[in-house]
């Protein structure tokens, strides 16, 4: 089931991307440099990582709001298990184990009590964050023990001139590309967004398969927020704050229909590089920083206003 | 085959259904009639594995037992919905095959949709219906009767040996209707027993042996055709006719 109609909207967004950053490299010669370049694909590579769960749980009609606080929670406790002497493997499974239940809570809530995504996203966002602030007691951890250097290698090295979280961006982008057009669970994601009853009279366990992309989602943020805390040499609790806006951003602009059934990997990650891109391309023609913000929500409002011409030309046609 | 023995549905304080009696045989067309709210679509959906009856039991080959959808898909029991349960953002194999997609193994282990397998049965189950629908279309772009022919071919997958029926002739042109019964007839030929919902007096008197009539959620009427006429039960229907 190649969708023709999937591929349009990621494709625009490359080129858009391309388009930009031809523009950038004429009118600003400090965007062209390999640091800047090399700065802008490891800054979206986080997002986009974070943004490819999420746009499963839009693909399914959900909405994952509490990613940027699972950040933030995951990084501090992988922070604070590295910062007691333990070794990496340990610290990056207790972040990921909270990840995972919050994962796991979100999509209990919404799968099995049928709850409102929004609203039980919502509240992890509150809670996750609160937590994060509870376990860390409000203060920075800079203090990662013996395994330092391997977290700072991992999030903040690079391998053959690409940032690592680069490489990671890359390879999770291929297998979820492979897993949207290959397997069973992705056929079952896109079903359930697009007729949730009629997937459930199918057999479809319709429950767990949600349960599982929110799962998916926090995991992925848990992943994102391990790595970027390498990049960062110290973690706060304010660690992917406003986070969540960014990531839905990336994934509705590449493509994932909020009224769920559609979405797909490529488009997440394009998504995720027109905002970096947008933010970048701000910085160095001199906006002011506070602007940023009005950008990328702006872009949101602008994809759902494309999204709509385009559905609205289509079902003229 | 199939019995219901006195089941009843209760939604909070309504009762959909009051003990309700049902024999289905293979091979046999039984149309089910009944006004908006009778119990019809209540009945299908408890036989369909969709809702549990809150009193009385199904027997399937003399056993009692307790269906869920898969459950009753295992049982040789496919339904066809009156909103035709289709997925629209997906083509028309997709949603022949949702929930029972077909996998191959890549390189021997992992496991991966079949897409040209599925593409490819799809392709001959609209062959046999007679229909035009193409696997790769999406459901979305289909005309009311191609997405019918996905929604039988959908039920006809699994070789069924009893089908539910839920309207499936509302919304359709005239030329598709005649097809669609033709259909009922050739599953009849194969031994499978068809569950006919249906509005329209003339489907049922065109294929079926016997006709089913519920009134407010009881049967009140269980004939053979033969024995019986479009006035009587319409009459049985609306109530000008307690029961037959």
């Amino acid at each position: 089931m190649k969708s023709l109609r999937r591929t349009p909207q990621s494709l625009w967004v490359m080129l858009t991307v391309a388009a930009l950053a031809g523009v950038m490299s004429l009118v600003s010669a400090p965007f062209a440099s390999a640091d800047n370049i090399f700065n802008i694909s490891r800054n979206f590579a986080f997002i986009g990582l974070v943004a490819l769960g999420q746009t499963a749980v839009i693909a399914t009609g959900g909405i994952d709001l509490s990613v940027g606080s699972v950040m933030g929670l995951s990084g501090i406790v992988t922070g604070l298990v590295l910062g007691s002497g333990q070794p990496l493997v340990l610290a990056a499974a207790a972040g990921l184990g909270c990840a995972f239940l919050c994962g796991l809570t979100n999509g209990a809530l919404v799968g099995y009590l049928r709850l409102s995504p929004f609203v039980v996203t919502l509240g992890m966002l509150s809670v996750a964050r609160s937590l994060a602030l509870v376990v860390s007691n409000n203060k920075m951890i800079h203090d990662f023990g013996p395994d330092e250097r391997v977290v700072l290698a991992l999030g903040g090295g690079r391998f053959l001139g690409l940032a690592n979280p680069v490489w990671l961006l890359l390879v999770a982008a291929l297998c979820a590309a492979a897993w949207f057009r290959y397997s069973r669970l992705a056929r079952h994601v896109l079903a359930v967004g697009g007729n949730e009853n009629s997937t459930r009279l199918a057999g479809v366990p319709v429950a767990r398969v949600k349960l599982t992309v929110y799962v998916l989602s926090s995991l992925l943020a848990g992943v994102s927020a391990i790595l970027m805390i390498g990049w960062l040499g110290a973690v706060t609790n304010a660690l992917g704050q406003g986070y969540e806006l960014r990531v839905i951003a990336s994934a509705v602009i590449g493509g994932a229909n909020l009224m769920g059934g559609e979405g797909g990997a490529f488009g997440a990650v394009a998504g995720a590089a027109l905002i970096e891109l947008i933010r970048n391309s701000l910085l160095l023609l001199g906006v002011d920083p506070y602007w940023q913000g009005a950008f990328v929500g702006g872009s949101i409002i602008v994809a759902m206003l494309v999204e709509r011409v385009r559905r609205g030309s289509r079902t003229a046609g | 085959m199939l019995q219901l023995r006195s089941v009843g549905m209760q939604f909070g304080a309504v009762e959909a259904l009051h003990s309700v009696d049902l024999d289905l045989a293979p091979g046999e067309v039984v149309g089910l009639m009944g006004d908006n709210g009778a119990g019809k679509s209540t009945l299908l959906k408890i036989v369909a594995g969709n809702f549990a009856p809150t009193s009385g039991e199904v027997r399937l080959d003399q056993r009692a037992v307790e269906l869920t959808p898969l459950s009753a898909r295992e049982h040789g029991i496919e339904a066809v919905y009156q909103d035709l349960a289709l997925c629209d953002n997906l083509s028309a194999a997709a949603n022949v095959f949702l929930g029972r997609e077909l996998s191959r193994r890549l390189l021997g282990v992992l496991p991966v949709l079949d897409h040209a397998a599925m593409r490819r049965r799809s392709a001959e189950l609209f062959d046999e219906l007679g229909s035009d629908t193409r696997p790769d279309d999406l459901v979305r772009r289909m005309s009311g009767g191609q997405r019918q022919a996905v929604a039988i071919a959908r039920a006809r997958l699994s070789s069924p040996r009893l089908m539910l029926l839920d309207e499936p002739t509302a919304a359709i042109s005239v030329r598709q209707i005649a097809e669609v019964l033709e259909l009922i007839r050739g599953l009849r030929e194969r031994g499978v027993c068809v569950l006919l919902i249906s509005h329209r007096m003339s489907d049922v008197f065109a294929v079926a042996d016997r006709v089913v009539v519920l009134r407010r959620g009881r049967k009140v009427a269980d004939k053979a055709t033969t024995d019986s006429s479009p006035e009587e039960v319409t009459a049985l229907i609306t109530g000008a006719i307690e029961a037959a």
